[in-house]
């Protein structure tokens, strides 16, 4: 039987990484919280593990012409789960993953309006991969994960994709485009009731001329934001929140007309602003609570409070409030344990994680992930996806179940080899099975269950033919149970 | 033999099934929970539609100067007449073949449907198309709420939804609604095969039987694996229909052959959800254009519709079907800068069917900005403003199609008599 981490570090590796990988089983053996915290919240070197995609032993991809993630989004799609399941730093990529949600830009439009090439250039590729030097959406929040928030608006502003998506791209002085203005406002920082219209309006003129250039040459397109000056609005704007602070300013609630040179820290300021307004962290606060903590029972004041103050006192830093979460009383409560429902990202890669992956393509895992509603780089829109019960309609728990029916099928001589030694009983079998998935024990009922289904059939031999039915369809009720989705 | 409305509320609808002819206040009602037949489909289209792109003004001046890029010229749209405020109408012109329908009177539309203060999120906005209720969108919505007043108990395929997310206009407090992006995909799989594969339903069915009451959030999901259990084989079934008309590869098109399929073959569903998104149209709309943004999804939609129509025709089930087609706001009147136009508010609303009556209610908005339109419009003119609260439009399909009552589901009275669509 193998060793198992503290109940606690389970927990949190479920929460802030995905799953009981062997690697962190290993790790976390004996280890304090405090140790698996800070190994995941500061993690210990450059997390890129993209030099070991193909390498046998590790998950498996498939490209049959040529793995370019950084120009096809199936292949960019496999890389970033590759990235989940192997990396060292798997918070960071949780972290990549919540940006997504919370910033949910759709490859679908980019694609449509530069072509799928240049599509997922945008979305994925790296900055050493990239013609123009440019960072994909999805690396540059996994380079931000842990930024302050406030720096991680500005580079989302300016994010090619997100002027694509949000239609930045064509925001002139002459026509001020509010799409962006809206959401940056709504969904990204203080969120809605906290503004009016004539904010929207405001906002989309401050963010005129904050464009993307695209140049081509040899073939090759180009990107890269550009700050156009002769298409920003240099007129002053008014809002009906304090936008600009300091003991020298007379008018709070106006961003003063500026020289066109100038007018670029218009943008600087009203994202300055949002990220500091009290709201705004007391939302990303109640953001944090569903995305790491319960999704059953809505954040008390008092974490709110105090995780809002964090945020706030460490100049919005990312970093010192998944901390301050991750090591909250509420959070370490074995109260709150199991109170998440898990994304289908999340509990493919903790599937893949707790199940087995040798021998199994990423690919496969694509179709099944559109089916449990969840397709990386395209998200159903602005507002990301609809989590928590959301997750568990009929036809997406159907499919999550029969992703686990697909892979303990692949997986089912591994599986059968690693049981023998504990084929002796069914009773054996089963808690051996059990031990390898981080969830919570089963009722009795639930034990008589699977006992009864482990003796359907005839009686228990061991036999290797039995343990290879056995084991994969074990493994198949139990992944593919409620009770596992609940994390 | 003579009942009385008094007779029938005291015995319920259970105590009229001899055959008899129904008393004439009976018949909608009697009609719509006896017959298994009878159905809506809600057809959503996301995003917020443009609905002066859909239906055109076109012999508004103020619709030509406001738009100098995406309005349709007036020899292109397909006239349907004029409404009641004698204003001149013309659909897309990609709709051809729901203008067909509209000359046989089975297309109503009806025009500025929405609310006060339209909600200018596209999420605040949905909720409050789902929930019919723009000071609390929250909870179930209003079909949910259809379903859950339904006697008990309630079939699991009462409902149907054709997209991957649960729509909230379906989520109820006592029904799962199955979620069936593809009928040929629901179906459960198994690791083994042959008498192994049924040892592995059997203890699915075993562990889904432990219904956890006591973690309310852990036995929600364990309802999703009963409710897939409790249907999967009826849709086996509808996988398996062949369709009388051809249905294109699209999303509605297929959406709607699942649909049309179910409604074949007897499933009895009586709410089916379907939807089409692409029509937050911000920049590049594409209204003129033969592949604009715009024309595409017109050309998808009128394509999707017209086989579905097609198709319940051949069927003989066109009278037992009514589609009806909702957005969550309408857009700005003027274009802006991206040759796309902004969240707007007032739209229409469609309703198709074969004991539809057609023809266009409500009047179209003026778009003159100054004065506000005389009134039509809002927002220092920017914006349609709505005439027919959208919950009026629900309470017509409710009372006279699902045979159920509006002022329940609705919590108020928005019947209007003017709205005889159904």
């Amino acid at each position: 039987m193998a060793a198992r981490p503290d109940p606690l570090i389970e927990h949190l590796l479920r929460r802030a990484a995905f799953g009981l990988s062997d690697d962190l089983r290993e790790r976390f053996t004996g280890a304090s919280y405090r140790q698996a915290l800070d190994w995941l919240v500061a993690y210990p070197r450059d997390p890129d593990v993209d030099h070991l995609i193909g390498t046998p032993g590790y998950l498996g991809i498939t490209a049959p012409t040529g793995f370019t993630p950084n120009t096809n989004i199936a292949h960019a799609r496999q890389r970033w789960l590759f990235r989940m399941v192997h990396s060292p730093a798997p918070l960071v990529e949780r972290m990549a993953l919540v940006w997504h949600h919370h910033f949910a830009t759709a490859y679908s439009k980019v694609a449509g309006v530069y072509g799928a090439t240049d599509g997922a250039r945008l979305m994925a590729a790296k900055i050493s991969e990239d013609p123009s030097g440019q960072s994909g959406q999805i690396d540059m929040l996994r380079r931000h994960a842990f930024d302050s928030f406030e720096n991680l608006l500005v580079n989302i502003a300016s994010d090619p994709a997100m002027l694509v998506w949000l239609d930045g791209v064509t925001n002139v002085k002459a026509r001020p485009q509010e799409n962006f203005a809206r959401e940056l406002m709504e969904l990204f920082t203080f969120g809605v009731g906290m503004f009016s219209e004539s904010d929207v309006y405001a906002a989309a003129r401050v963010f005129t001329g904050w464009n993307l250039q695209r140049t081509v040459s040899g073939g090759v397109s180009r990107y890269r934001f550009i700050y156009n000056p002769n298409q920003h609005d240099t007129d002053a704007k008014e809002f009906t929140f304090p936008v600009l602070s300091g003991r020298l300013t007379r008018s709070p609630r106006q961003i003063p007309g500026r020289t066109s040179a100038n007018g670029m820290r218009d943008g600087i300021d009203l994202i300055h602003a949002l990220a500091y307004h009290p709201e705004t962290a007391r939302r990303l606060a109640r953001r944090f609570w569903i995305w790491f903590v319960s999704e059953t029972e809505p954040a008390p004041g008092a974490f709110v409070d105090r995780i809002a103050r964090v945020y706030l006192d460490n100049k919005t830093s990312i970093r010192a409030v998944i901390r301050a979460v991750l090591s909250s009383p509420e959070f370490m409560d074995p109260k709150r344990h199991y109170q998440r429902y898990s994304w289908p990202v999340e509990f493919v890669v903790r599937a893949l994680n707790e199940t087995g992956y040798r021998g199994f393509s990423i690919n496969d895992a694509l179709t099944p992930l559109v089916n449990m509603g969840q397709q990386l780089f395209e998200p159903p829109d602005v507002n990301g996806w609809e989590t928590g019960p959301a997750w568990f309609s009929t036809g997406a728990m159907l499919a999550r179940m029969n992703f686990v029916s697909q892979l303990a099928t692949n997986q089912r001589v591994a599986l059968r080899d690693a049981s023998r030694e504990s084929g002796g009983s069914p009773e054996t079998l089963l808690d051996f099975v059990f031990d390898r998935l981080s969830m919570a024990p089963p009722t009795a009922e639930q034990r008589t269950t699977l006992l009864q289904y482990l003796q359907s059939g005839g009686p228990w031999t061991g036999s290797d033919t039995q343990l290879l039915a056995k084991s994969a369809g074990l493994t198949h009720l139990l992944v593919g149970s409620a009770e596992y989705q609940v994390v | 033999m003579k009942f009385t409305r008094r007779d029938f509320i005291k015995g319920g609808v259970s105590a009229f099934t001899f055959s008899f002819a129904a008393p004439a206040f009976l018949s909608d009602l009697a009609l719509a929970q006896g017959s298994s037949r009878r159905s809506l489909v809600v057809l959503y289209l996301s995003g917020g539609n443009d609905a002066l792109s859909t239906l055109v003004p076109y012999s508004d001046p103020f619709y030509y100067s406001r738009r100098p890029t995406l309005a349709i010229p007036a020899a292109n749209v397909l006239q349907v007449g004029t409404d009641a405020s004698g204003k001149l109408l013309g659909l897309h012109p990609r709709l051809t073949g729901l203008r067909n329908i509209f000359n046989d009177g089975k297309l109503a539309i009806i025009q500025r449907t929405g609310y006060q203060n339209s909600s200018r999120s596209h999420f605040l906005g949905t909720d409050i198309w789902s929930t019919g209720n723009p000071a609390n969108a929250s909870g179930a919505g209003w079909l949910g709420r259809y379903l859950d007043a339904l006697p008990s108990p309630v079939d699991p395929l009462a409902g149907w939804s054709t997209v991957r997310e649960l729509p909230r206009t379906l989520l109820a407090d006592r029904v799962s609604v199955p979620t069936i992006p593809s009928v040929t995909g629901y179906a459960m799989q198994s690791p083994n095969t042959g008498v192994e594969a049924t040892f592995s339903k059997a203890g699915v069915v075993g562990l889904a039987s432990h219904v956890p009451v006591e973690r309310p959030h852990l036995s929600f999901v364990t309802t999703a694996v009963n409710s897939a259990l409790a249907t999967l084989d009826r849709v086996a079934a509808v996988a398996t229909y062949v369709p009388s008309a051809t249905y294109g590869n699209d999303g509605l098109s297929q959406a709607l052959r699942a649909v049309a399929g179910a409604m074949v073959r007897g499933i009895g569903t009586k709410v089916f959800w379907v939807q089409i998104g692409g029509f937050d149209t911000h920049a590049g709309q594409g209204t003129n254009p033969q592949n604009g943004a715009y024309s595409n999804l017109m050309n998808t939609l009128n394509n999707a519709l017209t086989s579905f129509y097609t198709d319940l025709r051949n069927q003989g089930l066109l009278n037992d079907t009514l589609i009806l087609q909702f957005s969550e706001f309408g857009r700005r009147i003027a274009e802006n800068g991206s040759q796309g136009t902004d969240h707007g508010a007032a739209a229409i609303m469609m309703a198709l069917g074969g004991n539809v009556n057609g023809g266009l209610y409500g009047t179209a908005a003026s778009l003159n900005p100054s004065g506000n339109g005389g009134g039509t419009l809002e927002n220092n003119g920017a914006d349609v403003t709505f005439e027919t609260d959208f919950r009026s439009v629900y309470a017509r399909v409710i009372d006279n199609w699902l045979g159920a009552n509006s002022t329940t589901i609705l919590g108020g009275d928005f019947r209007k008599p003017s709205l005889a669509f159904v």
